[in-house]
């Protein structure tokens, strides 16, 4: 099939003379994502979103009936539920859905080596240092640009493990039977409205499937890069680890500063089939224009362990609860999270346990740093009903204040029936005060400097857990948010 | 490099001192008058005049509320003082215009009598910090002398090397916060080290292991404003000079025996002889 005739004609890219655009009351330093290549899109869905929308995007990517129909089926959903605002911020009514694209792309085939790809996008992830963080330390990496991956490619001696690592895409046509069998089960479409969204016009991400038994000793890795404006991206992420295997999954994303919106809503649905063991980790650093209201969930078999390691620095508001559905006796999972909330940004996040089998643990670790008029809010569900035995979590939610007018809320949603259960919830609420600043700049910090190390102090047993290169990106990131924050 | 050389070399060639005292640098407090920023009409420090040269250890004592923490702090630049009167100069220059952090890079090193807790940062990225805060953009800590310096420094103080991976005064005892201080003071290699109530809360081993630092860190490139209430520390660090401050200026000054004297008669002597001239 054709694409209609009228939407394959790209339009004009908007061109964007200066990368640093003035928006003075956002005021955050994103420098490092902070840049765009005037890209040509053989394929443009256009503005708005209709059937039509949908139609376009399943012919463009030659998709079967079944998946043409579970979108058009979700785009009804997306189109019935209400905005969730009765609990959630109002500034969700801001998002113009019929001015965003649904659908970017230059091809559908990621390339395989980077000598292939396109100049301008290969050097945006040459910036981004994405080829060289893979010769140095990754199994594999999946790097999108807008709506599908540019590039794709993992290390041969994992291939032949088995290991399949390959864009969402690619995998609905190549490994249909593996990909249908989990493929909306962890998060059906009418989870939430944006799930019901992203299952509607979804498009790159990443699928990966870890034979039983194998360990893959090396992160993979999926980037993603929002380049154009008014563009939403809807990635989908599948990952099924079956027994005994494990895996680290990383994932990190940027976009340049625009001056009106960008939505990014994508599904992540893990599966860790028994004794299987799943990382997750994300650096989200979008630009502070960026809607980031994500759908994360994982379903822990039996003996299988999940954790999600998530830090949410940039984006305008991000909405983002992972969890971890613990279907199997002693079943473990964790969500261990960091969130830093600068003037012009609300970081909404938390986590979701769901204790569904005896004996299984959850913990979940969350700090929050708000600077200036930036608001975090903690939301956290922990689920653990009468019918079960030895279930356990504990959480821990700590919140830092920068300036007096910054904010903070915790909303801890916590259900335990029965009672052979043991449950913990702590939380705490502080101030980097002036004493502790005047301290350190006695010893010769600068007040920005020692606005950095306090925050970075407060994150550190956290930051701990990262792997190396995560960890050092972290401290940097948080040093050029505080930089920005003092006078 | 440890400290800002540009200070040092340029200072000391402004000195107008004999060519025998080169490099001797000095703290002259001239005149100064100190309030709380919120409360101007009421000063705490009234005119208070001090040179402190380095090689000299001076000490400062008083009753409580005399306004004593009130002069180290505000030398050293705390926010909620105001200097309304007066000037604070090293080597003829005047530091008032400097923020905190300029004026600790200048030389100036504060012992807190409460130091802050900073939670999550290690006592060796702390000092690692604020020694690559000394250094030029584009210079970088040289990790492996530092981590050398550091564990002489410590080895000297007789502190157990798995102190520096502890947060920075986080839950430690009295006696810890304070010799936290002194090794960090003996990292920094300060030109003035200002000691607010050093023996405050100490008991009298604690305050044996703090008084043998000062006394290997005394030299003559370092000038001390020693701060205490009590003349028990005095046993331990000889001051070349003592001064009773009282009301928010110095009354009396003299040589360590007036400490002595002090001690034996109180401070309602200094009361007492500061009133009968107002009452004749």
């Amino acid at each position: 099939m054709k694409p209609p005739a009228e939407l394959a004609t790209p339009p004009a890219p908007e061109k964007i003379d200066d990368p640093v655009m003035e928006n003075p009351a956002e005021g955050i330093d994103q420098s490092a994502g902070d840049f765009t290549y005037d890209v040509q899109y053989d394929y443009d869905a256009g503005a708005g979103l209709t059937e039509n929308t949908i139609r376009y995007i399943s012919d463009v990517k030659k998709e079967d009936d079944w998946i043409r129909e579970f979108r058009l089926k979700a785009l009804k959903v997306f189109e019935d539920k209400p905005m969730p605002t009765h609990w959630a911020t109002d500034d969700l009514n801001n998002i113009e859905f019929d001015k965003i694209r649904y659908y970017l792309a230059q091809g559908q085939k990621p390339k395989r080596t980077w000598d292939e790809v396109p100049d301008d996008i290969k050097e945006t992830f040459e910036r981004l240092g994405i080829p060289e963080q893979e010769r140095k330390f990754l199994a594999g990496v999946e790097a999108q640009f807008d709506s599908e991956a540019a590039y794709s490619n993992v290390k041969e001696i994992v291939a032949k493990q088995g290991v399949i690592f390959m864009g969402s895409t690619e995998a609905l046509k190549e490994h249909p039977e593996i990909f249908r069998r989990w493929f909306g089960k962890v998060i059906p479409t009418s989870d939430n409205k944006f799930s019901a969204l992203n299952s509607a016009v979804f498009s790159g991400g990443s699928f990966i499937y870890v034979p039983p038994g194998v360990k893959v000793s090396q992160p993979l890795q999926a980037y993603f890069r929002i380049n154009a404006e008014n563009f939403g991206q809807f990635e989908r992420t599948l990952i099924i680890v079956d027994e005994g295997a494990e895996v680290t999954y990383m994932e990190g994303c940027t976009a340049p500063k625009f001056s009106t919106a960008t939505l990014h809503s994508a599904v992540v649905e893990l599966v860790a089939m028994k004794n299987a063991k799943i990382q997750y980790i994300t650096v989200q650093n979008w630009a502070a224009n960026v809607y980031n209201l994500v759908t994360k969930r994982g379903l822990a078999h039996e003996g299988a362990e999940i954790k999600w390691i998530d830090c949410n620095i940039g984006s305008r508001l991000t909405m983002k609860y992972p969890g971890v559905v613990l279907k199997g006796k002693g079943a473990r999972g964790e969500v261990v999270s960091v969130a830093l909330a600068n003037d012009g940004q609300h970081q909404d996040t938390g986590a979701k346990m769901i204790h569904a089998a005896d004996d299984t643990t959850s913990t979940i670790v969350s700090k929050s740093i708000s600077v200036g008029q930036g608001r975090a809010t903690y939301r956290g569900v922990v689920h653990i009903p009468k019918h079960l035995q030895g279930c356990k979590n504990n959480t821990e939610c700590d919140a830092l204040l920068i300036n007096s007018n910054s904010r903070t809320d915790t909303y801890p949603a916590i259900t335990v029936r029965g009672d052979d259960h043991a449950v913990q919830h702590e939380a705490s609420v502080s101030k980097v005060s002036e004493e502790m600043i005047f301290y350190m700049q006695q010893r010769g910090l600068s007040e920005a400097q020692a606005m950095s190390l306090a925050v970075n102090g407060f994150v550190n047993d956290l930051v701990r857990q990262f792997p190396m290169e995560y960890s050092v990106e972290l401290k940097r990131l948080i040093d050029l948010e505080m930089e920005g924050s003092v006078g | 490099m440890r400290r800002n050389p540009d200070f040092r070399t340029t200072s000391s060639l402004h000195t107008n001192a004999s060519l025998l005292l080169f490099t001797m640098k000095s703290l002259e407090i001239r005149n100064l008058t100190i309030a709380l920023a919120d409360s101007l009409e009421e000063p705490i420090v009234k005119g208070l005049n001090l040179t402190i040269n380095t090689g000299e250890v001076h000490a400062i004592m008083g009753p409580n509320g005399t306004g004593k923490s009130t002069l180290s702090k505000a030398i050293a630049g705390h926010p909620d003082y105001e200097i309304t009167e007066g000037d604070v100069l090293i080597d003829g220059e005047s530091i008032l215009e400097m923020e905190p952090d300029e004026r600790a890079r200048a030389g100036i090193f504060l012992a807190f009598q409460y130091p802050a807790e900073i939670p999550g940062v290690s006592i060796a990225n702390f000092l690692r910090a604020a020694e690559q805060a000394r250094l030029d953009e584009g210079e970088n800590v040289d990790a492996a002398a530092y981590y050398k310096r550091l564990y002489e420094k410590m080895d000297d103080l007789k502190i157990d090397r798995k102190f520096t991976a502890r947060a920075v005064n986080e839950g430690f005892s009295g006696g810890e916060k304070k010799r936290c201080e002194i090794l960090q003071m003996a990292m920094l290699e300060p030109t003035f080290a200002l000691m607010d109530e050093t023996d405050s809360g100490l008991d009298i081993d604690a305050l044996k292991v703090v008084a043998d630092g000062v006394n290997r860190l005394r030299g003559e490139n370092l000038g001390v404003m020693l701060i205490t209430h009590y003349q028990r520390l005095l046993n331990y660090i000889q001051p070349d000079y003592v001064h009773v401050m009282y009301d928010g200026r110095i009354v009396k000054s003299g040589d360590k025996n007036l400490a002595i004297e002090l001690e034996e008669k109180g401070y309602d002597w200094v009361k007492n002889e500061l009133a009968a001239p107002a009452t004749a």
